[in-house]
């Protein structure tokens, strides 16, 4: 039996070929993302391992990093010369350096631009020189030298290389505080030990060109790097340090911080992966429909054999285990072939997250043995169990049909599937709509609550019907396959009419074919609803609430200098200037024991103007907003039972602390946060003023596109901010919507290609088995442009029917799933458009699946077909 | 007899020295050896022999399904040898009728449709009066609606039959029609295919190696190691009997002393 088998394999190479692929397919995805997901996790755990030292000095009330890191700018506090110096003296501590850190500076490159960034931190600092905890240093040099001068600076290569700059050349940075340009002299080029940046931005100054740029000048950090004494424990050299460390200051130790930073970018390297390995999932289970169908195929083609060896003595199980082992060896070379492209395709993946900015290093981009364990085990049991109904089927062909002229087993009932299949179906759709009705507050005993999100409810039924339509895809088609063969047979006589029937011929065959596309259409047709449906959302939001003429905005939602603002109330054309400024405070009691228990929360500073620019729905109170008030949304007075006239408390970065009363409980917008105060209150909490953004009001009878103009003149040098009007600001928004959008079309695009190769796949094998058939129409007339066409018109039936049936799937639960997050989603869109052109797409994915057929069948010799038995 | 009469009848269809040969070398198989025959218009012709005797091949070669490797093909007036792919396809659209032994009919379609399908395919319109005929003669048209996997495998034979028939073919090559049929179903298709020659006017080579389908042929060419050894004018079943146990007796004889084709 075992020669058998492999027989069989090596006479179907090409049939099994393609089957394979589909596994390959899966694999190879499925390996790629995983190594990638590891591949980044290496990376930011090296920058962190490689960049954290022994020890350090920093605020103790590390709320927010982003601004406890700016010093001196009259924000959170910082270390005298002194401090570093008592830390000097102890014995535990070989080493002590001062840390100046600082935010909010960019590079231009050499045309003036700002230079993109991936959204990753720019991380400005001074060059210390202090080891890593593994004693080895924290940064690498790539080239030149480090910084000495203050107007000197080291860049990291990416950023270099993008920018343009070479070693020796001038650098232009933006300031935020003070000047606004400063110019400095590249001294070379450096990466983080270990190499790679994952995509931040390193700029590497001298202590004093640090300190000339953070804290204006004067000689003060902002924390201190510690270096521990040979044979001192990390818990060691901390204790001692903290005796000596001023107040407000905390010493902790390098493993604390590196536990924090994974804690913080675990979470956000979760979400990638998980994202990632969705699509691998969605993958896998299109490439076992197109299993599932070809094996069918080959045995029902190979009944005839598998007769005889029944007739000849095999047993039943013989019979099935033989084909399953065919399955197993299928799968085995699959998922080497699979995982060996993983690993090239993790370098792909790779490479595209750096064109976007997202620096890996190419040598932590290896196959793990769990990556390696794990595709294979995907693989060999996603064949396995595709193959085994097939392989069952096998084992029940009667040794007479042998004997039979007939090979072509009888159609059987499909009644009971169709009819499990309809009940799995309303089940589903019933699931889908829960979320309608009301979501049902259900406890079981055990105390398991069951979910209570809308979102999931509809994914759930939306699983459960899209597998249930692709069970009895045979039954849903045939309405759709007799339309169908009613179009062709109208637009092509003859040879549509033979297509339509043959893909009439086995609807099941054609049904599971059709599957694996459905699916892919499917899915990516609920998203094209739901990202139309969010772009809708958010030009109702724009519409609404967009009141100024025009609003001054960074595009990364980077704060800028006020010097902006101040010169565009100059502007002629100008009648108001609203600003607004976000910064953070913590909530109610500050807990120093466990600063992650602490409750931050984003506040807006607003000026005197906010009312006349924008209507704010006010709920209780009013929306005059004095200093020493706050305004405060529903949602934020629900969760803190706060009351209008409530005075709150609010801690901020520097320490000090407010006790505004609620003047006005407002509804949210997109200017205003849970908490709105004056900005003038934020200057007296020391919070260091600058602009988040800026609405514009124009003058009566201002020109809006002159304004707009030379509002745009005046921010030219500063590619920082963006002057903006309504349909701009609404564009730039949903530009990135359609980033995404894109992004997932291009993950599903790989369902796609695996349906195709399924469609190659049932076309190939039902011309072998028709080949008579072929010869005979060849023989009384049909021209090869007709066969080919014939064949096609068959490969573009099959293909539409996916798309239908995938379209209506997509296009049923992108609604339910709209409806189910209607509160952030607030209008339907059914992008038409969109979907009109994935069934264009569909019918060029049919043609392009059935070239490699039709010229197949197209070269058949006459004689030989018909000579064919 | 004057239906043999070369000067008296319209060539249909032509063979000038065919050579066939498969394989090369020692495997070199001579399938056709030097064949030259007039098929003559408004008759009923019989190619038999027995198997290997290249009689399929002649028959291939004639219908434009096959290339000989040397030699010259006429139909209807028209050489194939110098005829595209194209050209050979509407040739056998329009002046070529075929019946094969099996696998006569596209499953998917029914019996009309299935007869209509050359004219379809050419994108035509039947004759009216024509097609009315050939059902006729065929006697299906209770049928006509029919997928063939609910007909007798006489009744698709006769399909196959009207299918060559309804585009007015030149020439209506037959291989083994009767080769999967009972003597019942045998004989009410050779019936039909006489009463096409007769009533019709219509020209039809069978190939056969079944003496009894042969005696309805208004002459019969006998085949024997790819070349044409004999033939006769409307012979009987008996003559045709006798005739092949010659052949076979000499093929016999010779085999030891032939020459290895």
């Amino acid at each position: 039996m075992l020669r058998l088998t492999l027989r069989n394999l090596a006479a179907h190479k090409v049939r099994l070929l393609m089957s394979t692929l589909a596994i390959v397919l899966g694999v190879a995805f499925l390996a790629g993302v995983l190594t990638f997901s590891h591949g980044l996790d290496r990376t930011f755990s090296g920058i962190i391992n490689g960049s954290t030292p022994d020890g350090q000095v920093r605020p103790t009330n590390s709320a927010s990093s982003a601004e406890a890191s700016r010093p001196g700018a009259g924000g959170a506090a910082t270390l005298e010369p002194e401090a570093i110096e008592r830390l000097r003296t102890l014995p535990e501590v070989a080493r002590a350096d001062g840390v100046v850190q600082g935010a909010g500076l960019y590079v231009l490159d050499t045309d003036d631009k700002l230079v993109s960034s991936s959204g990753a931190p720019t991380l400005a600092f001074n060059h210390t020189g202090t080891p890593n905890l593994l004693g080895e240093p924290s940064l690498e040099l790539i080239e030149g030298s480090w910084p000495t001068g203050e107007k000197e600076l080291v860049l990291d290569e990416a950023t270099a290389e993008k920018a343009g700059y070479r070693v020796g050349d001038s650098v232009t940075l933006i300031a935020p505080q003070g000047e606004t340009r400063r110019k400095v002299t590249l001294t070379g080029t450096a990466s983080f030990n270990g190499g790679g940046t994952a995509g931040a931005q390193l700029l590497i100054f001298s202590t004093a060109g640090a300190q000339s740029l953070f804290t204006e000048g004067k000689d003060v950090y902002s924390g201190i790097s510690l270096t521990a004494a040979p044979g001192v424990s990390q818990k060691e050299l901390v204790a001692a340090a903290n005796t000596v460390v001023p107040k407000g200051f905390e010493a902790v130790t390098g493993d604390k911080m590196v536990e924090e930073s994974e804690d913080a970018i675990g979470e956000f390297l979760d979400v990638i992966s998980v994202f990632l390995i969705v699509f691998a999932v969605i993958a896998v289970i299109v490439g076992a429909f197109i299993i599932v169908n070809t094996f069918s195929i080959l045995i029902a083609q190979r009944s005839r054999q598998l007769a005889l060896l029944r007739a000849l003595g095999a047993s039943r199980r013989q019979v099935t285990t033989s084909v399953l082992f065919e399955a197993l060896v299928m799968s085995l070379v699959a998922a080497t072939i699979g995982v060996l492209a993983g690993w090239g395709l993790a370098h792909a993946l790779a490479a595209a997250f750096r064109q976007a900015g997202l620096e890996i290093a190419s040598d932590v981009l290896v196959l793990t043995p769990r990556t390696i364990w794990i595709s294979y085990a995907v693989g060999v049991l996603v064949t396995l169990a595709a193959a085994l109904l097939p392989s069952r089927r096998a084992g029940k062909v009667p040794p007479v049909a042998a004997m039979r002229e007939d090979t072509q087993p009888p159609a059987r009932s499909t009644i009971l599937r169709t009819s499990v299949g309809l009940v799995l179906l309303a089940a589903g759709l019933a699931i889908a709509a829960v979320p309608r009705i009301g979501v049902p507050e259900i406890s079981l005993p055990g105390g398991f609550d069951v979910p209570t999100s809308p979102a999931l409810w509809v994914g759930v039924g939306a699983g459960i019907s899209i597998l249930s339509v692709a069970w009895i895809s045979a039954f849903l088609g045939r309405p759709v396959l007799a339309a169908l063969r009613t179009v062709s047979g109208a637009l092509f006589g003859m040879t549509g009419k033979l297509a339509g029937q043959n893909a009439m011929r086995d609807p099941r065959r054609t049904g599971a074919t059709a599957s694996a596309l459905m699916i892919g259409l499917a899915l990516v047709s609920l998203i094209g609803v739901l990202a139309a449906s969010m772009n809708a959302s958010i030009s109702d939001v724009v519409e609404e609430q967009f009141k100024p003429d025009l609003v001054v905005q960074s595009p990364t939602f980077t704060p800028f200098p006020t010097s902006i603002g101040d010169e565009m109330e100059k502007v002629e054309g100008v009648a108001t200037v609203s600003r607004s400024q976000i910064a953070q405070a913590v909530v109610g009691e500050v807990d120093l024991q466990n600063p992650k228990k602490n409750e931050v929360a984003f506040l807006f500073g607003v000026d005197e103007h906010l009312s006349q620019v924008y209507d704010l729905d006010v709920l209780e109170g009013s929306e005059d907003l004095k200093p020493g008030q706050v305004l405060v949304t529903d949602e934020a007075a629900k969760e803190h039972d706060w009351r209008l006239g409530d005075r709150i408390d609010l801690t901020f970065v520097s320490g000090r602390q407010q006790h505004p009363q609620i003047s006005g409980i407002i509804a949210r917008t997109q200017v205003t946060g849970d908490i709105t105060m004056r900005i003038e209150d934020l200057v007296t909490a020391k919070v260091p003023r600058e602009d988040a953004s800026l609405s514009i009001m124009l003058a009566r009878g201002a020109d809006p596109a002159v304004v707009h103009e030379r509002l745009d003149k005046l921010v030219e040098d500063r590619p920082v901010v963006a002057v903006q009007d309504k349909d701009e600001f609404a564009e730039s928004i949903k530009g990135q919507v359609n980033q995404l959008l894109y992004m997932i079309y291009g993950l599903l695009a790989l369902a796609i290609v695996i349906a195709v190769i399924g469609i190659v796949n049932t076309l190939g094998l039902s011309v072998i088995e028709r080949t008579r058939e072929i010869g005979l129409l060849r023989a009384i007339g049909l021209s090869r442009g007709q066969l080919r066409r014939m064949i096609t018109l068959e490969s573009v039936t099959i293909a539409v029917l996916g798309a239908v049936l995938g379209l209506v799937l997509g296009v049923l639960f992108g609604v339910l799933l709209r409806d189910a997050l209607r509160e952030d989603l607030t209008s339907l869109w059914v992008p038409l458009d969109q979907l009109a052109v994935f069934l264009a797409i569909a019918v060029v994915v049919g043609v392009l699946a059935a070239l490699l057929p039709a010229i197949r069948a197209g070269r058949e010799d006459v004689l030989k077909a018909i000579a064919s038995e | 007899m004057s239906l043999t009469d070369p000067a008296q009848r319209e060539i249909a269809a032509q063979a000038i020295d065919l050579h066939k040969t498969y394989g090369k070398g020692a495997a070199e198989v001579r399938a056709l050896d030097g064949v030259s025959v007039d098929l003559y218009a408004g008759q009923f012709t019989a190619i038999m022999g027995p198997s290997g005797s290249g009689k399929s091949t002649l028959m291939h070669c004639l219908a434009a399904l096959d290339k000989p490797t040397t030699g010259e093909v006429i139909v209807g007036g028209r050489k194939l040898g110098k005829l595209r792919d194209r050209r050979l396809t509407s040739l056998r659209r329009d002046k070529i009728g075929f019946v094969f032994q099996a696998f006569n009919l596209v499953p998917t379609l029914t019996a009309q449709e299935n007869i209509l399908l050359p004219l379809s395919l050419a994108r035509k319109k039947p004759d009216p009066g024509w097609f009315d005929q050939v059902i006729d003669t065929v006697g299906l048209r209770p049928r006509l609606s029919h997928k063939p996997s609910e007909l007798s495998g006489g009744q698709q034979q006769r399909v196959a039959c009207a299918r060559a028939l309804v585009s007015k073919p030149d020439i209506v090559f037959a291989d083994e029609p009767t080769g999967n049929l009972d003597s019942t179903s045998a004989a009410q298709v050779l019936d039909f295919l006489r009463h096409s020659v007769d009533d019709l006017g219509q020209t039809i080579v069978m190939v056969s190696h079944d003496p009894v389908a042969a005696s309805y042929c208004d002459r019969v060419i006998f085949l024997a190691d790819g070349r044409i050894v004999d033939e006769l004018a409307k012979p009987s079943r008996e003559e045709i009997l006798a005739h092949m146990a010659d052949l076979q007796a000499r093929a016999m004889g010779l085999a030891p002393i032939g020459d290895g084709a």
